[in-house]
């Protein structure tokens, strides 16, 4: 049934329809609507979980690794500074293999203190061990917190479900709700692989000395490794009973392209208009929007890639010292290649400013001019003043 | 005379802790008292390297590993899960030591117990962060060598009230107990099994390592610890009920100190002005009893 649902309220119907047993969040600034919601859920009765209300991100993520330790379905929802804070944690539920799903909204770090949508805050736990879906709209959202369950189960890992702050948290679109019992066909009941019980004593997550340190890092990666092969057929499961498919990567018209564009996030369906737009002026242009950045579907993108002259990386993020984090992942997964296209770096967004389709225009005219490769990335939109403070 | 304590051990010989080590004989009696039904959050510890090195394990009951400052909310997360899979019967304890109560930890415990989630909170307090190697915490006493209170700047502060501090959350149960009088100390955790809600226990255990003392008098100092008023055994009710389990009759610390390696520096004058800090705490806890 078609509703007009909030971003927020979209991955919380999704929690409560993959009933969900221990939610467990924290107010940080800054949360968004999603634990208001599923207070509601719980309060009312519609959602039969435990919800704890701890006293900090570190504390939602640290009990969601107790509760998923005895074999129960968890959620947990967060964003930039209460990301930042569960930072250690992460590792903690991603080395003890917990299929633990958290929804993770995009937002800037501090300072200056801004809550608006910018990747770094999720690509600065890029390795963490979690798997990472960045999603572009609320019915990808939706759907992605039912794969993000199917996914952390079946390879014994934790996933973070990722949308961009107001764009995607606070923007309001109609989404397609699934009925409970075509979820439950899709998601049935967790059964866990491993449970904490009392009448066979285990200890989990012990001291590890270099004897076996490697081995235990070493399974992590091949579970990573399995994920894409897993997703590729837990979606073709969702789609034969949703109709809806989504894969790690998204191409739009990129077979005949000379130029690609590469996006991630609520720009992409900007994007879209762009490439059809210049489609339409004759300019060969496609669009591969990257979902899977954890574990980074290397094969897939340099297939798609690999035939054209030009890449256009556009980066809501950016690591100092390093450029955009989208555009090191993507040359690297590109650069063994024998003809590897061209690829440019582009900075666009940050903090939540708007990527307009007049400024993907740009992207694409200079990508298209340009007759030389430049590894520096190119920072769209700056203002000619300059903020900074000098002190004499 | 012998002890009045349960036969059946929860623990393996030949764990890998200190001879003499409180933390390890503290368990030990815990357990006897706790039973199978027992899920034990660790976080970082000495007891983290007692409990076995991967894919060995000293203890007969589960135990999870976690991290430092999460023993108030890794319990809390596991309790949630039991009730939600309808399992009554386990209790659920962290066991933690000062460090990782008294400082790194606290937030998650204030949290925890305000609350009032339902499990056993263990404190085994060895009054500094032994594991790594004798670094002062929020726990080391006035007067304490440490390696990072080293030569002329032994530690000046007071030990903080941790069970003081719990208290004011005012939950359902708090006591002390400490590794010389099990009897006492099973007492109290079986009667901390019965009760519903966050109950914590501050168990003094002795660091023959860290305290620079031979092990063979690890419980006598545990002893004189009681027996000085240091470290008194008493238990609160709903933050409220002061019952004291022992009062000496005179209580000169002197000896205590002059046989523990860390104290080695003290002076008369510091000893005395010891003496005053543990006469006028004696004379507060007796006040909150009302027995003055």
């Amino acid at each position: 049934m078609k509703q007009v649902l909030e971003g927020s309220q979209a991955v919380a119907e999704a929690v409560r329809l993959s009933r969900v047993t221990v939610i467990s969040a924290y107010p940080i600034t800054p949360q968004t609507h999603i634990v208001e919601y599923l207070s509601d859920y719980v309060a009312d009765g519609t959602l039969k979980a435990s919800y704890l209300k701890v006293e900090s991100e570190h504390s939602a993520l640290a009990s969601l690794v107790g509760a998923a330790s005895c074999g129960v379905r968890t959620f947990t929802a967060s964003s930039s500074q209460g990301l930042a804070l569960m930072h250690e944690i992460l590792h903690w539920a991603s080395g003890a293999r917990l299929p633990i799903v958290m929804a993770e909204v995009n937002r800037a770090l501090a300072p200056g203190w801004n809550i608006w949508a910018d990747q770094l805050d999720s690509l600065a736990q890029r390795d963490t061990g979690w798997i990472q879906l960045y999603c572009e709209h609320s019915q990808e959202v939706l759907d992605t917190v039912f794969l993000a369950y199917r996914l952390a189960e079946a390879v014994s890992l934790p996933v973070m479900v990722i949308m961009d702050a107001f764009f995607l948290s606070h923007t309001y679109e109609p989404v397609d709700l699934p009925e409970q019992k075509l979820v439950d066909r899709f998601l049935p009941a967790f059964e866990p692989k491993f449970q904490i019980d009392t009448a066979d004593p285990v200890a989990l997550s012990p001291l590890v000395t270099p004897d076996f340190y490697m081995e235990m890092r070493h399974n992590t990666a091949k579970a990573m490794e399995e994920s894409i092969l897993q997703l590729a057929e837990i979606e073709e499961d969702f789609s034969n009973i949703f109709g809806r498919y989504y894969g790690p990567v998204e191409p739009f018209l990129c077979d005949d392209a000379e130029i690609i564009m590469v996006t991630s996030g609520t720009m992409t369906g900007t994007a879209r208009q762009v490439i059809q737009d210049l489609r339409e002026k004759g300019e060969k242009v496609g669009l591969l929007k990257i979902k899977l950045f954890r574990p980074f579907p290397t094969e897939i993108i340099r297939k798609i890639l690999g035939s054209a002259k030009k890449v256009a990386i556009i980066d809501r993020n950016f690591s100092f010292g390093a450029g955009g984090i989208f555009a090191q992942e993507v040359r690297a997964a590109m650069c063994n290649l024998p003809d590897c296209p061209w690829i440019f770096g582009y900075i666009a967004g940050l903090g939540g400013r708007d990527v307009t389709t007049d400024l993907l225009e740009d992207i694409y005219w200079r990508t298209k001019k340009s007759d030389v490769l430049s590894g520096e990335s190119i920072w769209m939109g700056l203002q000619e003043e300059d903020h900074a403070v000098e002190r004499s | 005379m012998p002890l009045n304590v349960p036969e059946q051990d929860y623990m393996y010989p030949g764990h890998v802790a200190c001879p003499g080590c409180g933390a390890a004989i503290a368990m030990r009696f815990f357990l006897k008292a706790m039973g199978q039904k027992t899920i034990i959050v660790l976080p970082a510890c000495c007891w983290s390297i007692i409990a076995g090195a991967y894919p060995q394990m000293s203890l007969k009951v589960p135990v999870i590993h976690t991290a430092f400052e999460t023993g108030g909310s890794v319990a809390s997360g596991v309790r949630a899960a039991l009730d939600i899979k309808g399992d009554t019967e386990t209790t659920v304890v962290t066991w933690a030591g000062d460090g990782g109560t008294f400082d790194i930890g606290f937030q998650a415990l204030s949290g925890a117990v305000e609350r009032n989630e339902n499990f056993i909170y263990v404190c085994y307090d060895n009054e500094a962060y032994m594991n790594t190697g004798i670094q002062r915490s929020s726990s080391t006493p006035y007067g304490a060598w440490t390696t990072t209170t080293p030569g002329e700047s032994w530690k000046r502060m007071r030990k903080k009230n941790i069970v003081e501090a719990l208290v004011a959350h005012r939950i359902p149960y708090a006591a002390t107990a400490s590794i010389a009088f099990p009897e006492d100390l099973i007492r109290k955790v079986e009667k901390a099994k019965k009760i519903k809600g966050s109950r914590f226990l501050h168990f003094y255990t002795t660091c023959p390592t860290g305290w620079r003392i031979p092990s063979e008098i690890s419980v006598k100092i545990a002893r004189m610890a009681v027996q000085n008023n240091i470290f008194p055994l008493y238990e609160v009710e709903n933050g409220v009920k002061y019952t004291i389990n022992y009062k000496p009759k005179e209580f000169p610390v002197r000896e205590y100190f002059k046989l523990q390696g860390r104290f080695k520096h003290l002076t008369d004058d510091d000893l005395a002005e010891i003496q005053e800090m543990v006469n006028e705490d004696w004379e507060i806890l007796l006040r909150k009893a009302g027995t003055q």
